[in-house]
């Protein structure tokens, strides 16, 4: 298991599989709010599904209304189920914290390279994110 | 970040659920921009009512939030009349939609004033060194430049955060090392009306976020000056702007002369300006829309004398506060008799029923701007009385 500090930008604590991408999202337009589909062909994660994953992205972009669209995926029950950034802006931390989605950033940047599948654990509350690793993971 | 023992115990959710998210967002702003604390707020206009803008998602987030906001709050444009929608082709579901968000602003106590131009409505939500949470691009430009306030421009959830709490996070335009100027223009010709609205458009191209410093030949009205910081914050995203001797001017560092020497310069020629007009202008029109910013009501006078008795030969839109109009009922007659419709809560950027048309004739850099993102309507550019002329056919 690997122990990484972070900075809380929404609280809370949440755990899943990994979903990483070198690409920032916006959620406006690459991201369809009644499938939790990534839907932009030209973006790295197309036909992924976010829903439940933990998402590991550099940042947000795009449209402000981004925000209301991980509100919106929250409560279909497809939102991921936590979001490590890089460096978060206002688009994505504004739509983690409405959404009661734990977000955290300043994670060191190998961690865009974890593999998809991974076990991570968000610990927002006590800025730590975990890795776990299991000797039989056919993701590893 | 520095948090009062008050604002600790909302942060940890001492005065419910609602309140701890709404400090959390002004918390993770406030880090990101490294904001040292937060500072109590004068006013809010909130973005984020147009149901074309913000759909059901946003809907949905305004409709679960329980609270009061705790100083004056006012709306941004919504997305049509929120009396006459029929009028401009709004379809039922649209509307129906549209009046839900509005009901889930006035349940938290915002005042559904829909409108860019809440300065021209009511004086005391902005005065000189107030610290604001505005929103709309144009009324984050106009309080912080004309008016002298301090502004971000705030989305739609952090300015109801800011209106829940009462606070913001005090970074960017809030601090006097973020309002120095980063550029001077010099405009080389006398400008009127809608030229300024083509001088927005170009510099704001140039300049991007700058904070441009304006040596003018001509001095600016009010609504000159609402019609070049709105068309700025469009083509570019101009916050704050000085013309010297005109609006107040920039804080002087201690220790320092106000000569802009680091300043680029930038010079504007009379052609230029000329040269937004484009050659087509009225050609192939088949509306006219003024009034965005709002128009004040010396616009409504304007536009009611030039119309003068005359019947429009083209659909013609003249967008306002809703206060505006009603304060001034013998304008709206006049304006209406020609066949010209006054719509409020509203305008051609953030309504549906403008795509609906092929090619809009304006006298505003911002709308220049955006329409033709929105549903690919085509955008000419006119002065105030070319656009009225074209409207009632007497130039194409």
């Amino acid at each position: 298991m690997r122990e990484v500090p972070c900075h809380k930008v929404a609280s809370g604590f949440a755990s899943g599989p990994a979903l990483t991408t070198r690409m920032a999202i916006s959620f406006l337009g690459n991201v369809d709010p009644r499938t939790g589909m990534v839907v932009d062909p030209g973006h790295e994660l197309y036909g992924q599904k976010i829903s439940g994953k933990v998402l590991i992205f550099p940042g947000g972009k795009g449209s402000t209304v981004g925000s209301y669209v991980i509100y919106q995926l929250k409560k279909r029950g497809l939102a991921p189920a936590a979001m490590i950034n890089l460096r978060s802006e206002p688009i994505v931390a504004v739509g983690a914290i409405i959404s009661g989605i734990p977000l955290v950033d300043r994670v060191p940047a190998d961690l865009l390279q974890v593999k998809n599948g991974s076990f991570i654990e968000v610990d927002s509350d006590r800025e730590r994110v975990r890795i776990r690793t299991f000797q039989n993971d056919p993701a590893l | 970040m520095y948090l009062s023992r008050d604002e600790e115990a909302v942060y940890r959710g001492d005065r419910g659920e609602t309140l701890r998210r709404m400090m959390e967002i002004l918390v993770a702003l406030g880090d990101i921009y490294g904001a040292e604390r937060l500072v109590q707020v004068k006013s809010v206009q909130i973005a984020g009512v147009s149901y074309k803008n913000i759909g059901d998602a946003g809907l949905e987030w305004i409709s679960d939030l329980e609270g009061e906001v705790v100083v004056p709050s006012i709306l941004n444009p919504a997305g049509m009349d929120l009396y006459c929608w029929r009028d401009m082709g709004i379809s039922e579901q649209f509307a129906s939609k549209q009046q839900e968000i509005i009901e889930a602003y006035r349940r938290l106590g915002v005042t559904v004033d829909c409108t860019c131009t809440p300065y021209q409505i009511y004086d005391d939500l902005a005065q000189r060194d107030d610290h604001l949470a505005w929103s709309e691009s144009s009324a984050v430009s106009y309080a912080n430049s004309v008016i002298g306030a301090r502004s971000n421009r705030e989305g739609g959830p952090s300015a109801l955060a800011a209106a829940l709490i009462g606070k913001t996070a005090l970074y960017g335009y809030h601090l006097d090392i973020n309002r120095q100027p980063s550029h001077i223009i010099e405009v080389k010709a006398e400008l009127a009306s809608s030229d300024y609205g083509a001088l927005g458009f170009l510099v704001g191209r140039e300049v991007g976020d700058g904070v441009p410093l304006f040596r003018l030949r001509s001095t600016p009205s009010r609504d000159e000056l609402k019609a070049l910081g709105a068309a700025m914050a469009a083509s570019g995203s101009v916050a704050l702007y000085y013309v010297d001797g005109v609006t107040p001017g920039p804080p002087v560092p201690p220790g320092s002369a106000a000569d802009h020497d680091e300043c680029e310069r930038i010079g504007i020629e009379k052609e230029e300006i000329e040269a937004v007009y484009g050659e087509s202008r009225g050609a192939d029109v088949d509306i006219v829309a003024l009034g965005c910013p709002h128009c004040s009501r010396e616009e409504l006078e304007r536009i009611a004398d030039l119309l003068a008795g005359q019947r429009v030969q083209k659909e013609m839109w003249v967008c306002t506060a809703r206060k505006i109009r009603d304060s001034c009922p013998e304008l709206v007659e006049r304006i209406e008799s020609s066949g010209a419709r006054i719509f409020c809560d509203t305008c051609m950027v953030v309504s549906p029923a403008t795509e609906g048309f092929g090619r809009m004739m304006v006298n505003s850099g911002k709308a220049l701007v955006y329409l033709p993102g929105l549903g690919g309507v085509d955008a000419a550019f006119g002065s105030l009385e070319e656009c009225i002329d074209v409207a009632l056919g007497r130039r194409r």
